[in-house]
């Protein structure tokens, strides 16, 4: 049997009166990079977010490292050893870069732990580290979103869109920054660009319409150009 | 300079300007000034907490004004009480126990209204402001019950409330100063606690972005109750110390909490810098306009209490998001 280090089994989650979720199961294998693919209101976001118990799902299981997450709350799952990169970055803005990176810390000296690494990782944050957060470009603060994630020993991460509005020599970036990180830690991505989702990940599972509907090795998906161009429209 | 605080600085120079135009010598020109540094000060206590409240937790406290006034009652008490000056004849170790106690009371007091009361209403706004208001109202008539409607003024005395100074042919207070003295220590030490402490960090975060911070690992729940409990017991510490010159009083709780809102207002939703300024800015135009309207040629005594909503309104015409509010 696969070790998965997640596990998220035939979720349903409703947001107010909306059925948002109607059976989700995603696996997630130790040290891999997962993705989620699907078109736009699929339930991507809405998954990560059910996994976090930002809107905790109304039923189904989520097991991280075979402990059921359902029914606790946000602090207390992300404090188990899951870093949340959500969509739109949720930077602080009117908070420095250092103070970014400060907040995430789970035990004192976390960040000094861990500060060469992402430097290295993301050299710009270094010269950028007392700037406010509102003053950096939609790649830096992407870069700062998923450093942020970092400071903690995370084991898994989740990350919603990075590429979302970004030029492509940044995305290329945070590609290599996304890749040297498995090395490390699991990923679970939420990508609406499939060529970058398409080189970065292990595995995949569609969402359609609030239910997964596929799910393999990306290798697999790669040269099924009928089931690409069935669930994601494009080729 | 920003525009803001050029605005602010603006203010400032024209309500000393009019204060000084309005007064006939510099003794009492700096009795005005003293004394509108005294109210600017006492109404921080109160604005500091409804405005770091409203900006972490979305929360308007209409009781805030009565927590001030609780602590004031309380204070008074525990000075007068025979029994407690029989025991504690020291009227200044008497002073320093009372303000203790009424602050302890009012932190109490805060955990419940926000452990009990407030928590199972946060996802219905509408309904704490309700609750809010309510718990003002039942704080007012337990007031009312314990310590009937009369208002009580500050008899025993202590060294510091004695003491007087002369300057410029006029005798001020020592204990005004005190009071500034000690509202220029927190407002340093409350805007220390926000930038260099980690509590400090997780606030500001928690103002931007209450999800992302519990998505992070940080038990937002926990520090709501932290941070409303501390508001409550500094207006509660306001209070008490107001209580040696303002006495015990019913009006205290609306007339704070009013020009409290005023001050939050004005300063810009969310700026602790724009309360801290708000306060004093609020605080010296009432003293101004006091002094000016209760002068035997104007007779007008009621414009000093529309004070703090006009400054309020003059504000926001200038500045539609208040003086250091985002977006203005």
């Amino acid at each position: 049997m696969v070790d998965n280090l997640l596990e998220v089994r035939n979720i349903e989650t409703f947001i107010g009166q909306f059925h948002i979720l109607e059976g989700v199961s995603v696996s997630v294998p130790r040290g891999s990079i997962s993705v989620l693919l699907g078109r736009n209101g699929a339930g991507k976001t809405t998954t990560l977010r059910s996994i976090m118990g930002i809107t905790p799902p109304r039923s189904g299981d989520v097991l991280f490292e075979g402990k059921r997450l359902n029914g606790m709350r946000p602090f207390a799952i992300a404090k188990l050893g899951i870093g949340y990169v959500p969509e739109h970055r949720a930077i602080f803005k009117g908070m420095s870069v250092r103070e970014n990176l400060q907040i995430a810390e789970r035990k004192a000296g976390d960040l000094a732990r861990k500060e060469a690494f992402i430097y290295d990782l993301f050299p710009d944050l270094e010269r950028l580290i007392q700037l406010a957060g509102g003053n950096l470009s939609g790649g830096q603060q992407q870069m700062l979103a998923i450093a942020r994630a970092l400071v903690p020993d995370n084991r898994l991460l989740l990350i919603d869109e990075p590429s979302e509005g970004l030029a492509p020599v940044i995305i290329e970036q945070l590609m290599t920054a996304i890749r040297r990180l498995s090395g490390q830690t699991t990923v679970l991505l939420v990508e609406q660009n499939f060529r970058m989702a398409s080189q970065l990940a292990d595995r995949f599972t569609i969402i359609e319409e609030g239910r997964s509907a596929v799910d393999g090795q990306m290798s697999v998906l790669k040269t099924d150009s009928a089931l690409i161009q069935k669930y994601l429209g494009v080729a | 300079m920003r525009p803001n605080a050029l605005i602010a600085g603006l203010i400032a120079i024209g309500l000393l300007v009019f204060g000084f135009l309005t007064t006939p010598d510099l003794g009492s020109f700096g009795i005005t000034v003293m004394s509108g540094l005294f109210q600017g000060m006492l109404l921080f206590l109160v604005a500091s907490g409804l405005s770091i409240v409203f900006g972490l937790m979305d929360v308007l406290n209409f009781a805030q004004g009565s927590y001030f006034m609780v602590g004031a009652y309380v204070s008074y008490a525990i000075h007068h009480d025979p029994s407690v000056t029989a025991a504690i004849p020291n009227a200044d170790l008497r002073f320093i126990i009372a303000v203790l106690s009424a602050t302890v009371i009012g932190a109490i007091l805060g955990v419940f209204l926000e452990r009990v009361l407030l928590r199972p209403l946060y996802s219905r706004p509408i309904f704490q402001i309700v609750l809010t208001f309510g718990v003002a109202i039942v704080m007012t008539e337990a007031v009312k019950f314990v310590w009937s409607t009369t208002p009580y003024s500050w008899t025993s005395l202590f060294t510091l409330r004695e003491g007087f100074f002369e300057l410029f042919g006029q005798r001020f207070a020592v204990y005004r100063l005190f009071v500034i003295a000690i509202g220029f220590i927190l407002i340093i030490a409350i805007g220390l606690l926000l930038q260099r402490t980690r509590i400090g960090i997780i606030i500001r975060a928690g103002v931007e972005d209450r999800e992302m911070v519990e998505a992070l690992g940080i038990n937002v729940r926990l520090v709501f109750t932290l941070v409303f409990t501390m508001g409550c017991a500094v207006a509660a510490f306001g209070g008490a110390i107001a209580a040696p010159f303002l006495g015990a009083s019913i009006g205290l709780a609306n007339a704070f909490l009013l020009s409290a809102i005023a001050v939050v207002v004005l300063g810009g939703l969310g700026s602790y810098g724009g309360t801290a300024i708000g306060s004093l800015l609020v605080g010296l135009a009432v003293a101004v306009v006091a002094n000016f309207a209760s002068s035997p040629s104007i007779g007008l005594p009621v414009l000093s209490s529309m004070t703090p909503m006009l400054l309020m309104i003059l504000v926001l015409l200038v500045r539609p998001s208040g003086l250091f509010g985002k977006g203005g």
